[in-house]
């Protein structure tokens, strides 16, 4: 029980006060890039939603598993990137056959989820404070969970941008950094909470 | 030794997953026609949605699956219509060129203003507030939310109604489609004489909100020769199929809203 609490803590911990983008400044690129629509932005957070919790599991596997017997543990990063570029290679398939609609809207940012560095990024952070299995598949979920809804609020307020008559230095690109920045600052006010 | 493991390791996960990607490339396989990547290439490929698919990949697949013509793409014309023919070994035929007119002459001397807008700048949200700014139901609203959405950077407001830059027009009609007054008209690229306004209303109505309103008098249908014009309601309209642009209706019209160019109207950026 006091386990089941603690991985409940530690994933709320994750979506928000550790949040990827908002905290850890993680994935900008798919952040800035999908999300002038909300439903590609959520379509962006269920794909990397799905390569994080499954790259977890299977970086976890291999390196506890693989890298440390053999004492190999110094290349866990390349281990990695191979089993997170395979993980993309097959989502981008999956959708290409049974979403192809969201397969269009995503491009290019699709197969770029092999360089997002959030997946990289929340594969190394489980090894690093040396998660068990389950903490590791929890804390990778519920960081994607994070990072979907940070797109999605940020999906909104650009919606609502493009309504806005902005002066001419500010239009396009700067506002989108300052309004992500101007969010960025309110999620600080959750690292005031410890858990 | 142990590089021979970190060898057999990595040569031993690249393959265990190299499997996987072609166990699922076969269960995900998508047929696709290679004719499209081909008419693809043929399509200007500005996405600009004119052909009423959402870009110019689903328009070519639709050309490929035989559910558009080869002409679909209105952007292209001819040209690009010549070369899908070629591509799927059929005749291309004619293509007559088309360009955007906006039916509208009421700038801010001529049309009466309700009220100052001061909302979000776009016309489908000035249009929620009563109609938009302008008391005539089928005025320009001049926010310029077509200009927003024109793909190749054709429209500008010029004193409060769009302003189509013809020789820029694509003729792919997404503004037709944005404009929430619908009072946006493909027409051909060569037509010399447009009605500038589309209110059917009637006279003494449209007498009141704007000074350059069509009042249904019926005067062009009278002097047109080939009977290319006539009126609906209260609103007169061309048949580009009839017209010779002789310009007989734009010296009778009282009120000056049908309207010869000469030369194409080009908006200064």
């Amino acid at each position: 029980m006091e386990q089941l609490i603690d991985i409940l803590l530690l994933m709320l911990s994750s979506v928000l006060v550790q949040n990827f983008i908002f905290a850890k400044f993680y994935g900008i690129c798919p952040f800035l890039g999908v999300s002038d629509k909300p439903d590609t932005a959520l379509g962006m957070g269920l794909a990397v939603t799905f390569v994080i919790t499954l790259s977890s599991a299977a970086t976890w596997a291999v390196y506890y598993l693989m890298l440390e017997p053999l004492g190999l543990t110094y290349l866990k990063t390349i281990a990695f990137i191979l089993i997170i570029a395979a993980l993309v290679q097959l989502i981008e398939m999956f959708l290409k056959k049974f979403v192809p609609s969201l397969y269009q809207a995503l491009g290019i940012y699709l197969p770029l989820i092999t360089t997002n560095c959030a997946v990289l990024g929340s594969a190394l952070l489980n090894i690093q404070n040396g998660y068990n299995f389950v903490y590791s598949v929890a804390v990778g979920f519920s960081a994607a969970i994070g990072f979907t809804m940070a797109i999605l609020i940020f999906a909104g307020v650009r919606v609502r941008l493009q309504f806005a008559e902005t002066p001419k230095s500010f239009e396009g690109m700067p506002l989108v950094l300052i309004s992500a920045g101007l969010i960025a600052m309110a999620f600080s006010g959750f690292s005031g909470i410890s858990f | 030794m142990e590089i021979l493991y970190a060898f057999l390791l990595f040569a031993g996960i690249s393959l265990v997953l190299g499997a996987m990607l072609a166990i699922a490339s076969k269960v995900f396989a998508v047929k696709v026609d290679p004719r499209i990547p081909e008419v693809v290439e043929c399509l200007p490929g500005a996405n600009c949605g004119g052909c009423g698919f959402s870009g110019c990949s689903a328009c070519a697949e639709a050309i490929v699956n035989g559910e558009a013509k080869v002409s679909a793409c209105p952007v292209g014309g001819q040209e690009a219509a010549d070369k899908i023919a070629a591509v799927m070994g059929v005749e291309a035929g004619t293509v007559v060129r088309m360009r955007a007119q906006v039916m509208c002459s009421g700038t801010h001397g001529n049309a009466k203003e309700k009220y100052i807008y001061e909302g979000p700048h776009d016309c489908a949200a000035a249009m929620r507030l009563g109609g938009g700014p302008k008391e005539c139901p089928n005025g320009c609203i001049g926010l310029g939310s077509c200009a927003v959405h024109c793909a190749n950077d054709a429209i500008r407001v010029v004193d409060g109604v769009a302003v189509v830059d013809a020789e820029k027009c694509g003729g792919c009609g997404v503004c037709v489609e944005t404009c929430p007054k619908h009072i946006i008209r493909l027409i051909p690229f060569d037509a010399k004489v447009h009605v500038g306004c589309s209110s059917p209303d009637k006279g003494v109505q449209v007498k009141g909100y704007c000074d350059a309103g069509c009042i249904g008098c019926r005067l062009c249908t009278k002097v047109c020769e080939t009977g290319a014009i006539h009126v609906d309601g209260f609103i007169a309209s061309i048949d580009y199929e009839k017209c010779t642009s002789c310009g007989k209706c734009a010296e009778k019209c009282p009120r000056k809203i049908i309207i010869v160019k000469d030369e194409k109207v080009t908006v200064e950026a």
